[in-house]
């Protein structure tokens, strides 16, 4: 029998990077596939060109063994292909029903929506796949579980057989991953193909019949569960050669900057989002966070600067209690902030750079004077930044909107260097960039570091995370799980700490 | 003049104003007058009117000394309407509520007013921070329901607007001058000659001979301070730039140090503190609240922000362009050359083709800078 889905030599290519590298893929009938990879190695892209959201620069794919050309996926739905996104896309006032037929609804003639046949129809595809749900329950009222399950209701009533599932276990709890998985059983045995990402490796093992993993843009092994283990696979997605640390010369000094002692944050399900952290920063040292995605990063990073509120634990900015200040009072006492999303915390888009440059310093001189904010300084301290971090505009009254990824990044990073914190926390702070400004940003940082700044960096890139840091925590679940010393560090260790899986 | 490009976003850009940076700027308000011009005339055409008379008429009229001094009367409520309402825009907030806020300002001022007696410069100033007060704590009921219970601030306005019209219903009949039948046109107790600001009747006077026809309101002077302060707080303090930051993107605002619940509300009492001295041209001009008070001022303003940008000036210019409409309404209910309704046709046009307007303009704006900065990147690479 032909393969469901066969790729081969995708390549894509954005500006600066190269997210698909050859890749090659090739997925049986009625199996259920994993496909694996850290954070940015390419994952996503991948199952975007198979919805046709996105199309590849070079390669073939084929489905049932038929080559095809998707230019949009409405295609790869009429070739029988569906996608089960992590975000889910419900309308919440409507109920199961409305949201199943959303969008291809049956009708009586007319434009008048035949309720019936589209019940029937709901029903019929529930019960042939062993998926219970009340059509006409209001989605708003389901749990997370439930609403995964419309998801996938939705892309089975449109008559897909390939189903693409973006990491699906990432917003359930156990017990509902363990229903998921009976549920992919179930699909799989009433011969339904399944696609999946997911980068917690037990689960991998448990669920998948094949394992595709992805590192750096490019597949570097196809593997079956049974010949491999946790250890095995962790190494395949971080690779077996890390970069070796730039041999600069330590800074650190014995001064701690910031001391963070038993860290609680819980979420509104008062989940354990960050659990019991405890961590300090020397002046003069980098202290990288590395963790896939969603492991209490972000949560972290709020606690810190003071726009998320920690259940239990204290913060001290260079032997100061600050837990209890305000975002402004920790700015203003030296935390410097590099947000992981410039375009939602870091900017505002629509103003000018000047504007930009001052947000987050405004209560400050040059920014301020008293009580008034002194435009002269703000605009000469950003033409100075502008020539310091090279950011390259026609002049510094442009929208921020208006420049390019990597120097509006330039220009994020050169005004918090400017104000010159003793603190930095840096939330991947070259994401999205080229390779120029990404050097020169790792340069600011290390020059600063040089001059007793005590950096926090959360990335999820590996250079970067070794290339810059003093030492690497490693966080899984809200918990600081390993500390590792980049010059020794093994990709066994770093993959297994951030997979969860044992060492 | 530099300053006059009103900016859409927060932070108007002034230094580097080029003429290309004005025309622009213009261009869609006046795109949008012009606009309305042509439609009035085709509606005037096929209801039968000659618009060219009633264009005569129109400019004929406000073309009078008296007149003019008028459209100022007129004008200047409608200008601290559109500031109020500015303020709020300013923060992302949209505050419906400008109507309610200066008429309960307004009874309670000449109430108190009316109640009292001060030497005159106290008086005075007594009944403007009354009605600034009340104006700032009813758009604060709004604003704290919108900060602490998450009502939207447009229906938490819209509804205390109803609010207000039922309670004023009510304190009309309550606050009743003393020994007088409650009719329209009599109201509260009459406030002292020492609480009304005088008229700047002599202004006018240095230009042509009114012969007593028609009065400068004094709170022309009200609205002047109005202007600046805005301008100012807006421009100036780092308050100004909080809030502007805040409405731009909140997001980025809080983790720059700008709390974006106590922003919203200070936006909020502020707009309201400034809506409470919408009502006081009136107060002035009648000495008390009565039932016929005049109405729409607050709705009008939303429009005249609209229309201005939310900037000082170019509210001053759609405060007065509205006044010259009210004025035409007038003349032409009386020259009869053509319906008035045909003015609410215009304001309507010129509001709705001035938002298309103004977005267009501030696409080709974005699309020019981008096309600038990836210009400067290939010419640093080359």
């Amino acid at each position: 029998m032909a393969l469901a889905i066969e790729l081969k030599g995708i390549t894509k290519r954005f500006p600066g990077v190269v997210a698909n590298d050859d890749v090659n893929l090739a997925v049986e009938q009625g199996e259920i596939h994993a496909i694996c990879g850290e954070n940015g190695a390419g994952k996503s892209t991948l199952m975007k060109i198979l919805y046709g959201m996105q199309a590849a620069d070079e390669g073939t794919m084929s489905v049932n063994g038929t080559e095809v050309k998707f230019t949009s996926p409405a295609d790869a739905i009429a070739a029988g292909i569906g996608m089960v996104h992590q975000h889910f896309m419900l309308a919440g006032n409507l109920s199961v029903l409305e949201n199943v037929i959303l969008g291809a609804e049956p009708t009586v003639g007319g434009g008048i929506i035949d309720r019936a046949d589209a019940k029937r129809h709901l029903t019929e595809v529930g019960a042939a796949y062993g998926l219970e749900i009340d059509p006409d329950e209001f989605v708003e009222e389901l749990e997370v579980g439930e609403r995964q399950r419309v998801e996938i209701i939705k892309v089975l009533y449109r008559g897909a057989k390939i189903l693409i599932l973006d990491e699906p276990t990432a917003v359930l709890v156990p017990q509902e991953v363990d229903e998921l998985f009976r549920n992919m059983r179930e699909l799989k045995a009433d011969g339904a193909t399944i696609l999946f990402i997911d980068h917690k490796l037990e689960e991998v093992l448990e669920i998948a019949d094949t394992i595709t993993v992805l590192r750096q843009g490019r597949t570097v092994a196809s593997v079956k569960p049974a010949d491999v283990s946790t250890g095995d696979l962790a190494e395949l997605m971080v690779g077996s050669e890390l970069p070796t640390p730039e041999t600069t010369e330590s800074t650190v000094t014995d001064d701690v900057a910031l001391s963070i002692t038993g860290l609680t944050v819980r979420d509104a399900d008062d989940r354990a989002v960050v659990d019991d952290v405890s961590l300090r920063i020397r002046r003069g040292e980098v202290v990288g966070i590395a963790g896939v995605e969603g492991n209490g990063q972000t949560e972290l990073v709020e606690a810190i600067i003071g726009t998320g509120r920690p259940e239990t634990g204290s913060i001290e900015l260079m032997g100061n209690d600050i837990s209890q200040q305000s975002v402004r009072h920790r700015r203003s006492n030296g935390i410097g902030y590099i947000p992981q999303d410039r375009h939602e915390e870091g900017l505002l888009l629509e103003s000018p750079l000047w504007a930009n440059a001052a947000l987050g310093h405004q209560m400050k001189p040059p920014y301020a004077q008293g009580i008034w904010f002194n435009r002269q300084g703000a605009q000469s301290t950003t033409e100075h930044i502008r020539e310091r971090f090279d950011v390259r505009t026609p002049d510094i009254h442009v929208a921020a909107l208006a420049l390019s990824g990597g120097n509006q990044q330039k220009l994020i990073v050169g005004r918090e260097m400017t104000a010159e914190p003793d603190v930095l926390i840096a939330s991947h702070p070259t994401r999205g960039i080229d390779v120029g400004a990404q050097a020169a940003v790792w340069d600011h940082i290390r020059g600063a570091r040089a001059e007793g700044m005590a950096t926090l960096l959360i990335s999820a890139d590996l250079d970067e995370l070794i290339g810059l840091s003093d030492t690497i925590l490693v966080m899984y679940k809200g918990r600081l799980v390993a500390e590792l010393d980049p010059a020794s560090i093994t990709p066994r260790d770093l993959g297994s700490y951030m997979t969860g899986a044992e060492v | 003049m530099t300053d006059i490009a009103p900016e859409g976003a927060a932070f108007a850009v002034a230094e580097d104003s080029t003429r290309r940076r004005l025309t622009m700027a213009l261009a869609a308000p006046l795109g949008a007058v012009i606009f309305s011009v042509v439609a009035a005339t085709l509606m005037l055409f096929i209801a039968g009117s000659d618009p060219f008379a009633a264009y005569a008429d129109m400019f004929e009229h406000a073309s009078k000394p008296e007149t003019i001094v008028s459209m100022f009367n007129r004008a200047t409520p409608l200008y601290i309407s559109g500031v109020a309402a500015a303020i709020g825009f300013k923060m992302n907030l949209f505050n419906i509520g400008v109507e309610g806020q200066y008429r309960m300002a307004a009874i309670f001022a000449a109430y108190v007013g009316g109640a009292i007696a001060l030497p005159g410069f106290l008086h005075i100033a007594v009944i403007i921070v009354v009605a600034m007060l009340v104006g700032a704590a009813w758009s604060g009921l709004a604003g704290l329901l919108y900060t602490h219970r998450g009502v939207n601030e447009v229906i938490g306005t819209i509804m205390l607007n109803g609010v207000a019209l039922g309670l004023i219903a009510w304190l009309v009949r309550t606050w009743q001058a003393e020994g007088e039948i409650p009719v329209v046109g009599v109201g509260t107790e009459p406030i002292e000659s020492s609480g009304i600001l005088p008229n700047l009747t002599w202004f006018p006077e240095l230009f042509t001979d009114l012969r007593g026809n028609n009065e400068l309101t004094g709170v022309l002077l009200i609205a002047i301070v109005v202007g600046v302060f805005y301008h100012v707080l807006l421009n100036r303090t780092i308050f100004g730039f909080e809030l502007q930051a805040s409405g731009a993107n909140p997001f980025a605002a809080r983790a720059g140090g700008v709390p974006p619940r106590r922003m919203a509300l200070t936006a909020m009492l502020l707009s309201g503190g400034i809506a409470g001295l919408v009502g006081i041209a009136e107060i002035m001009d009648k000495g008390r609240y009565n039932p016929n008070f005049v109405g729409g001022l607050g709705f009008n303003g939303i429009g005249i922000a609209l229309l201005g940008r939310n900037h000082p000036a170019g509210i001053a210019v759609g405060a007065l362009l509205w006044a010259f409409l009210e004025a035409s309404s007038d003349i032409l209910q009386i020259t009869a050359a053509a319906p008035k309704e045909i003015i609410d046709i215009m304001r309507g046009v010129i509001l709705l083709t001035v938002v298309i307007g103004y977005e267009v303009v501030h696409r080709i704006r974005r699309r020019d800078e981008a096309a600038r900065a990836a210009a400067r990147l290939v010419e640093v690479d080359a």
